[in-house]
């Protein structure tokens, strides 16, 4: 007999090799390679050191043993949409063209479609033995989302990613983005879900390149319903006076798992990554970042804060190289959570490998419960508990939330994480 | 306005409170003193609700309601107010959104409408006045970086918007020189009114020179072991704590 216990990676396997369309872009080596590190690996579980906390086989083996891999159609995504952006729709991992915004000026296409460019960049990045997760998704990615970015754009770019499966699902959308030397824009993805009426697991991969001097200032709204997991993975490349600029905004979903890996490979540049996550219920969010310094001269700033309610689980987990040529890097990172209840978990985690002898580097993680003093000085002022509280937890979001340069964004996230409270 | 009978409190074995008696009547100032380690703070605590400390017998009643039965917030919209020792610092929440929130929980709870933003912002002007409050300060959050005078004339600015009918000022003279003491001293006296009463809770006789009480009580070891007039603020001053304490050592 069959031990479904450790063969719930080659059923997922076997099942996306039988529902999958490829899709004929992705070099056959690198999916071959990508296949057997994934055979070799397995799903990650909790034996897996990044994955400790969040043990993906067994959500696979819970939800997702059989997939249908049927979905619904969407045909209006209307109320995600930004007023004052660009909208591109996905839908259930695949670009769709009539739902999005024509926008001139720029290179947009399915990866399919994405020409010399894609040849020049496709899983360079993202290594496809470094993650089983990544592996998986190099070799069952869908027809995937390629933009390249010249000149300076003012209009923010808003990626609308909606899930809305019928059956048990596992997807695996795929995203190329450049921004060509100098280039500047602002770029949002919405990650929402309509009608769910089965479970969905996402498995979605950026690989994003900043070309020398460019700049990109980038949020991610994550806010899909309760049968939503998704592992999103996104890695950076940041050139030569580059600067990269990223907050992750977290209010529902049943498992978040966020990697964000940004390699500084140039010198002279810059990353900025900040996080605000709410999770609820039985909820995870876990937020894993990598900022790895390989030039001189960069700096690196970081601030995640969380707040864990009823009895789910939010981890942050702060990796930071500086490699023996990153000489005078700054390297700043700062974890601050609250926990609301007795039986919810936060688990904090900086690591730091630092190679080079001339730099700053300080971390700095707090977990607590709301403060008490400042809780009863606002009662004894006549303001109620839940208001009190609501005011305490908001200005502790507020730092981050602050960081939103697009006011209708923030109005959005501001709903979003009252609503979440 | 409110009466304290036979009140004792503790924190965890330790007794701090052991039977105060006091009854504060409209219109009436009165100063409670007492050596550190007296139970001053303890007192304001507990009338203001703080969950640090456990009732263990005795009874308060403010305007004929059971406060003791009652939440800290709403012994403030029954119009209690405690201007603290230690004021605390609110990163992030703005003076005026806190101020504004509190207000119109204490104007709902009576029955009121919510304060129209231009009526408030009058409202604000007005009372900053009273304390000499830089306007910059009421734009900042709580308290958050407020020199020590700042966030003690912070108090009472709090206080003057939200006008309580009894208000408690713990240690508020305490670490104000002499031109802020006056300010705070005279923001409290511009707020007196025949319907409204004022504990005064001090360690030093220098703030009744500007606060004049109509009583004053000593407390020592958790009980209040002399009332009277001003003048026994002033005997105090002279004599010194030693000699109440010589005095009461045995009784206690």
């Amino acid at each position: 007999m069959i031990d479904t216990k450790t063969n719930i990676t080659q059923t997922i396997l076997d099942a996306l090799t039988a529902s999958g369309n490829k899709v004929g872009y992705m070099p056959d080596a690198k999916v071959v390679e990508a296949i057997r590190y994934v055979e070799e690996n397995g799903i990650p579980n909790n034996k897996h050191e990044d994955y400790k906390y969040c043990n993906l086989e067994a959500v696979f083996r819970k939800d997702f043993k059989v997939i249908g891999n049927k979905f619904n159609s969407v045909a209006n995504v209307d109320v995600h949409k930004l007023k004052n952006a660009h909208n591109i729709v996905v839908i259930n991992g695949e670009y769709n063209e009539s739902l999005s915004d024509k926008i001139s000026g720029i290179k947009l296409s399915t990866l399919a479609n994405a020409g010399s460019e894609l040849k020049a960049h496709i899983t360079k990045y993202a290594n496809v033995n470094s993650d089983a997760m990544v592996a998986l998704n190099t070799a069952f990615c869908s027809g995937g989302l390629f933009i390249s970015i010249s000149g300076i754009r003012e209009k923010p770019i808003h990626i609308i990613n909606v899930v809305s499966a019928k059956e048990n699902a596992v997807i695996n959308p795929r995203q190329l983005i450049i921004l060509e030397k100098s280039a500047e824009v602002t770029l949002v993805e919405s990650f929402v879900s309509e009608n769910n009426s089965g479970k969905v697991f996402q498995n979605h991969l950026s690989e994003v390149v900043l070309n020398e001097n460019s700049k990109l200032k980038s949020y991610r709204l994550q806010n899909e319903d309760e049968n939503s997991h998704q592992v999103n993975t996104v890695q950076v490349d940041v050139s030569r006076y580059a600067n990269y600029n990223t907050n992750t905004f977290t209010f529902n979903g049943a498992l978040v798992r966020n990697n964000l890996n940004a390699v500084l490979s140039g010198d002279l540049c810059e990353s900025h990554l900040n996080g605000l996550f709410i999770s609820s219920g039985a909820k995870l969010i876990d937020n894993h970042t990598l900022v790895d310094h390989q030039k001189p001269n960069c700096e690196s700033n970081e601030l995640y804060k969380g707040i864990a309610k009823d009895k789910s689980t939010g981890i942050f987990n702060g990796k930071i190289y500086v490699r023996k040529d990153a000489q005078k890097t700054n390297a700043y990172q700062s974890s601050k959570n609250i926990l609301l209840s007795e039986d919810a978990t936060i688990n904090t985690k900086p690591q730091l490998e630092i190679y080079a002898d001339d730099v700053k580097c300080s971390h700095g993680t707090s977990t607590g419960k709301v403060d008490e003093a400042a809780l009863f000085y606002l009662k004894s002022r006549g303001i109620g508990d839940e208001n009190a509280r609501k005011l305490l937890l908001q200005a502790f979001a507020q730092e981050v939330i602050d960081k939103i340069e697009i006011e209708e964004l923030q109005e959005k996230v501001i709903k979003l994480f009252e609503k979440a409270l | 306005m409110i009466t304290i009978k036979n009140l004792h409190a503790s924190i965890g074995d330790k007794e701090i409170l052991k039977g105060i008696n006091l009854t504060v009547k409209a219109g009436e100032v009165h100063a409670i003193m007492g050596p550190n380690g007296s139970g001053k703070s303890t007192l304001s605590g507990v009338l203001a609700g703080k969950e640090d400390y456990d009732v263990t017998e005795g009874e308060v009643t403010f305007n004929g309601k059971d406060f003791l039965e009652l939440s800290p917030e709403d012994r403030a919209r029954e119009g209690l107010f405690l201007a603290f020792q230690y004021p605390v610092e609110i990163p992030g929440v703005s003076n005026i959104n806190f101020l504004k929130t509190a207000l119109n929980e204490i104007r709902a709870y009576r029955g009121q409408e919510e304060i129209s933003a231009k009526d408030f912002l009058a409202l604000i002007k007005e009372k900053q006045k009273i304390v000499e409050l830089d306007a910059k300060l009421t734009n900042r959050s709580v308290n958050e970086g407020f020199s020590g005078g700042e966030k003690k004339r912070n108090e009472i600015f709090q206080m003057a918007v939200l006008e309580p009918k009894l208000a408690i000022l713990d240690e508020t003279d305490s670490g104000l020189d002499i031109d802020a003491l006056r300010i705070v001293a005279n923001g409290v006296n511009k707020l007196k009114s025949k319907d409204n009463a004022t504990i005064v809770i001090t360690h030093y006789q220098r703030l009744l020179d500007y606060i004049v009480p109509d009583f004053v009580h000593i407390l020592y070891n958790g009980k209040i072991v002399k009332s009277g007039g001003k003048e026994l603020a002033l005997e105090l001053e002279a004599k010194g704590y030693d000699e109440i304490k010589k005095q009461f050592e045995e009784t206690v």
